[in-house]
């Protein structure tokens, strides 16, 4: 064991010391690769380019669990480029803030994908992220910068809608007409139909109390306990919710209201067309941000891979790959994504500041509301 | 109470016995650098437990107190103050204490069944129970959650702290099996047969000689128990529906989510505190281990007086197959009718490609890793234990062994969070750059095994009567033909037994992996729980195949084991 430690130690001081050669060798071997793939995604605002200094292959990426891209595409951008992507995954969007935080100065990679508007304050008021904004940022993209950043830190890379669905099938067998608003999830009619993943222990259960934040205003303490007093239930996560309570989860619940994203009725396609439906009334929208990490040690690397994330090959893949919208306007939809998921056009809002100033003391009123 | 049933473990007033010859003989020079000769032996596993459990943990904690570079140590200190911190604690004690206690109780009527009664298919059944101790927590929680909504309605138990403590229960009763049968396996029969020729009762025979006997074990296994429970995190949350609050669920919505981290601190060393007065309970109340030279006893077929234990241990395997059985059920229905699909579907990355590689190459990493964390665990548990049993000569060198032995059973005590997060702040820079080394997950596992493989190890060394290394020294025998003949005969079992222990815990690990895996390497829990976040039906047939798969390789692993295990040393 300690011989593993010390053989450790021994590789860093050895790959310290013939580091120049190492990298020299792939500058060479990597050169042209970077001339034809860079053209127009590399080099964007940034005055640091890697001219002067020996490339780096590796640029390595902190990112969360949900991280997935087609191994193709990104075998394609490593062969443009020639640099080699190493994924660090593990978390969520919280723990990967909270760790990106923590590691400020030594960060754990180059760069981050998968902060989101819930966090990204946060690890900007921290000082995680290097300024850097890709040359060529398409149009539309800037709606979704965090306001005060306006894109200079973090770039915007996808959305999606969290949403309150319902399984249509439940309510036009039981002759009831489907809930539409907040409001109505609060009625009697609908009385021990809802489940929630909470607030404290799942992002898109902290999104939905953002959302009835954004609705109800300093009231929104009041709107919760109508709805806990109407039978809502609140599981830890979003698989206990869907799968064991949902009436479309494999679980064969007997909720047929729960707390999911806006894509949702693009997953429960039977015999073309879909058994669920968004409430389009009650989503909240989350953006997922990428950046360059500041202290990182492939800076190019880091922004060409920011700059590919805007690119259109990867901005097509991510509605299958990480059941997200791309932020580009224009980007094709997957078929069924195009029929059957449908986003709000007004979603609920708090701006990330707000979150950032009051998260703690929100999930402690509604820790006090719920579990009573 | 000690020496009152010493006279019944012959061994052990032997040793007592020798260790004073030898004691006396020994010059005082000598004894000032025993001391050092016992560092020096497990001055390997207390570097190994420095750098990648105490650094860590001690960085982590230390960020708390010092929130802006400066010392701010009544900050942390009126986090305790907080209502919610004390409720808390007091649910964590409470609940965990009751999960204990219901642990043992009906895990030492299945003990005494599966280790004492010729029953047909009990190497399988205890293979067998140890099987929720690899199942992912995410997982046992839906199986639960769906019996406790649906069949099971009728108890009305969801939600509430019963379902809580069932959910502890059903994850650590095969402890207790384990290790108080094993034990009760290689009781001197006997005490009891004597005591019951002369006229005691039943009851009387197992309240004054039996249970007596074999409270170091059901010391050693409630304390593993204890901690399991008090740092569970999964299942407070989902089967309490996020009612209720433990130090470990407070510790991780600290740093996960409000990155409140003089909070964090707070309770971290509440859970120290808590966890070393535990130990230290513990310590005194096992003091001295029973001997293994004895006659071992061979099972004996079951009579009447056995009918209330049966019964018992009916109800611990139904309660035990229950949620199992779910999960198998649901991993073979396929749109509501019987289907391989799911298990299939295990070698793709699932519908809509949840993973990014498919579930058997995870398994095959799992695997992997876990051989790797298990030949680790043994490697540095060896180590310990034989630090920690050689014989005592002063009451300070004493102290020193009991501080070394509860040093390693921390790593169940400490929050899986402070510990991950810890490896990030404070492995980052050289000469310790390992944050990114592709052992720290196989590291972080063995440390998590290691306390099984200790407590397995210590009671069979110490069984060891001494005079057999002296005979052996008297013969001409030098330390590593003494150690050849002597200890690695009775060695060689208890440490499968504990390669076993450590494989299953390394298998079923989750809570630090997830903070070190990466994509390159997800082990198998981290992929079921990948699968089960989500949407899809398939994703979610594919988890519990995924857990079927896991569980069943750990029974297999199990049943290897059993068959290898000697009757006549304990386990844990």
């Amino acid at each position: 064991m300690r011989l593993r430690a010390l053989a450790t130690i021994g590789t860093t001081v050895l790959l310290a010391t013939t580091g120049c050669a190492v990298t020299a060798k792939n500058d060479a071997g990597v050169s042209t690769g970077s001339t034809t793939g860079g053209g127009s995604t590399t080099g964007g605002g940034s005055t640091t380019g890697a001219t002067t200094a020996p490339k780096i292959k590796d640029v390595v990426l902190v990112t969360h669990d949900s991280w997935n891209l087609p191994k193709k595409l990104v075998a394609q951008w490593e062969q443009q480029t020639g640099y080699h992507l190493v994924v660090r995954a593990s978390g969520d969007a919280g723990r990967l803030t909270n760790k990106l935080v923590l590691t400020k100065g030594a960060p754990d990679g180059d760069v981050s994908f998968g902060v989101d508007n819930t966090f990204a304050t946060r690890a900007l008021k921290a000082g995680v992220f290097a300024t850097y904004t890709p040359a060529t940022v398409p149009a539309g993209v800037g709606q979704y910068d965090v306001a005060g950043d306006d894109g200079s830190h973090l770039t915007p890379i996808d959305h999606s809608d969290v949403c309150v669905n319902v399984d249509t099938t439940w309510f036009a067998a039981h002759k009831l007409p489907a809930p539409q608003t907040l409001d109505d999830l609060v009625k009697p009619a609908y009385k021990g139909l809802f489940v929630t993943p909470g607030a404290s222990t799942s992002s898109p259960g902290m999104a939905f109390l953002l959302a009835t934040i954004a609705k109800y205003g300093d009231a929104w303490p009041d709107y919760w306990k109508k709805l806990m007093a109407n039978g809502a239930e609140i599981t830890d996560g979003w698989d206990q919710a869907y799968e064991v309570e949902f009436t479309q989860g494999g679980g064969n619940g007997k909720r047929p209201i729960v707390l999911s994203y806006d894509s949702d009725p693009a997953f429960t396609v039977k015999d073309g067309t879909t058994t669920t439906q968004a409430l389009l009334d009650t989503c909240f929208t989350e953006v997922e941000y990428a950046g360059v990490l500041a202290g990182a040690k492939n800076v190019p690397g880091a922004e060409a891979f920011v700059d590919w994330l805007l690119s259109p090959q990867v901005q097509a893949k991510l509605p299958k790959s990480m059941y997200v919208f791309p932020v580009v306007a224009g980007t094709p939809l997957p078929a069924d994504w195009a029929t059957y998921a449908k986003e709000p056009t007004q979603p609920l809002t708090v701006s990330p500041a707000q979150i950032d100033a009051n998260r703690e003391k929100w999930l402690q009123q509604w820790s006090d509301v719920t579990s009573r | 109470m000690e020496r009152r049933h010493l006279p019944l473990t012959r061994g052990s007033s032997r040793n007592r016995g020798s260790s004073r010859n030898r004691g006396s003989s020994h010059n005082r020079g000598s004894s000032l650098s025993r001391p050092l000769g016992l560092l020096a032996l497990a001055a390997i596993p207390v570097a190994v437990l420095g750098i990648f459990f105490l650094l860590p943990v001690i960085g982590m904690v230390g960020r708390g107190f010092r929130p802006e570079g400066r010392w701010d140590v009544p900050g942390v200190l009126a986090v305790l103050g907080r209502s919610q911190v004390q409720s808390a604690l007091w649910f964590t004690v409470w609940s965990a204490t009751v999960a204990t206690a219901v642990t043992v109780l009906l895990g030492l009527p299945a003990a005494y069944v599966l280790h004492r009664l010729a029953l047909p298919l009990r190497r399988l059944v205890r293979a067998a129970l140890l099987v929720p101790f690899v199942l992912p927590t995410i997982v046992v929680g839906i199986a639960f959650r769906v019996l406790l909504t649906g069949p099971l309605s009728w108890l009305s138990i969801d939600g509430t702290p019963v379902a809580i403590i069932a959910g502890l229960v059903f994850f650590n009763v095969a402890v207790v099996v384990r290790a108080v049968g094993a034990a009760w396996e290689s009781l001197d029969a006997r005490p009891a047969e004597a005591a019951a020729a002369l006229g005691a009762a039943p009851w009387t025979v197992f309240r004054t000689v039996t249970l007596p006997a074999l409270r170091p074990a059901i010391v050693g296994a409630a304390s593993v128990v204890f901690l399991f429970c008090a740092t569970s995190f999964g299942i407070v949350l989902t089967l309490g529906g996020l009612r209720y609050r433990s130090v470990e669920t407070e510790i991780y919505l600290l740093t996960t989510n409000l990155l409140d981290l003089q909070g964090a601190a707070a309770l971290s060393l509440l859970q120290l505190v808590v966890v070393v007065l535990l130990l230290a309970v513990g310590a005194r109340l096992r003091a001295v281990p029973p001997s293994g030279q004895r006659v071992p006893v061979r099972p004996h077929r079951p009579g009447v007086g056995d009918v209330p234990q049966l019964l018992l241990t009916a109800l611990v395997l139904g309660f035990v197959a229950l949620p199992v059985g779910a999960l198998v059920v649901g991993s073979l229905r396929v749109e509501g009718r019987w289907s391989l699909a799911n298990y299939r579907a295990l070698t793709s990355t699932g519908s809509h490609q949840a993973l990014l590689e498919p579930a058997t190459t995870a398994l095959d990493l799992s695997l992997r890793i876990a051989v790797d964390a298990t030949l680790l665990a043994l490697t540095l548990g060896l180590l310990v234990a034989l630090s920690v049993t050689r014989r005592t000569h002063s009451r300070a060198e004493r102290r020193l062994r009991g501080t070394l032995d509860a040093l390693f059973m921390l790593p169940l005590g400490v929050s899986a969070v402070t510990l991950g997060f810890g490896f990030l702040v404070t492995l980052d820079r050289p000469p310790l750059d390992l944050r990114d080394s592709p052992w720290l997950v196989p590291i972080a596992q063995a440390l998590v095994a290691l306390p099984l493989v200790v407590r397995t190890l210590v009671p069979a060394l110490a069984g060891i009567d001494d005079r057999q290394r002296q005979a052996a020294a008297s013969l001409g025998a030098g330390p590593l033909r003494s150690a050849v003949v002597v200890e690695v005969p009775v060695l060689w079992r208890p440490l499968l037994a504990a390669a076993g222990f450590a494989f299953a815990a390394s298998l079923g690990e989750f809570g630090a992996t997830s903070f070190l895996a990466r994509d390159e390497n997800a082990t198998l829990p981290v992929v079921i729980y990948r699968l089960i976040g989500h949407p899809g039906p398939m994703n979610y047939g594919m988890a519990l195949a995924a857990s079927c798969v896991l569980a069943a390789t750990t029974a297999v692993v199990m049943l290897v084991v059993e068959r290898l295990r000697v009757p006549s040393l304990g386990v844990l």
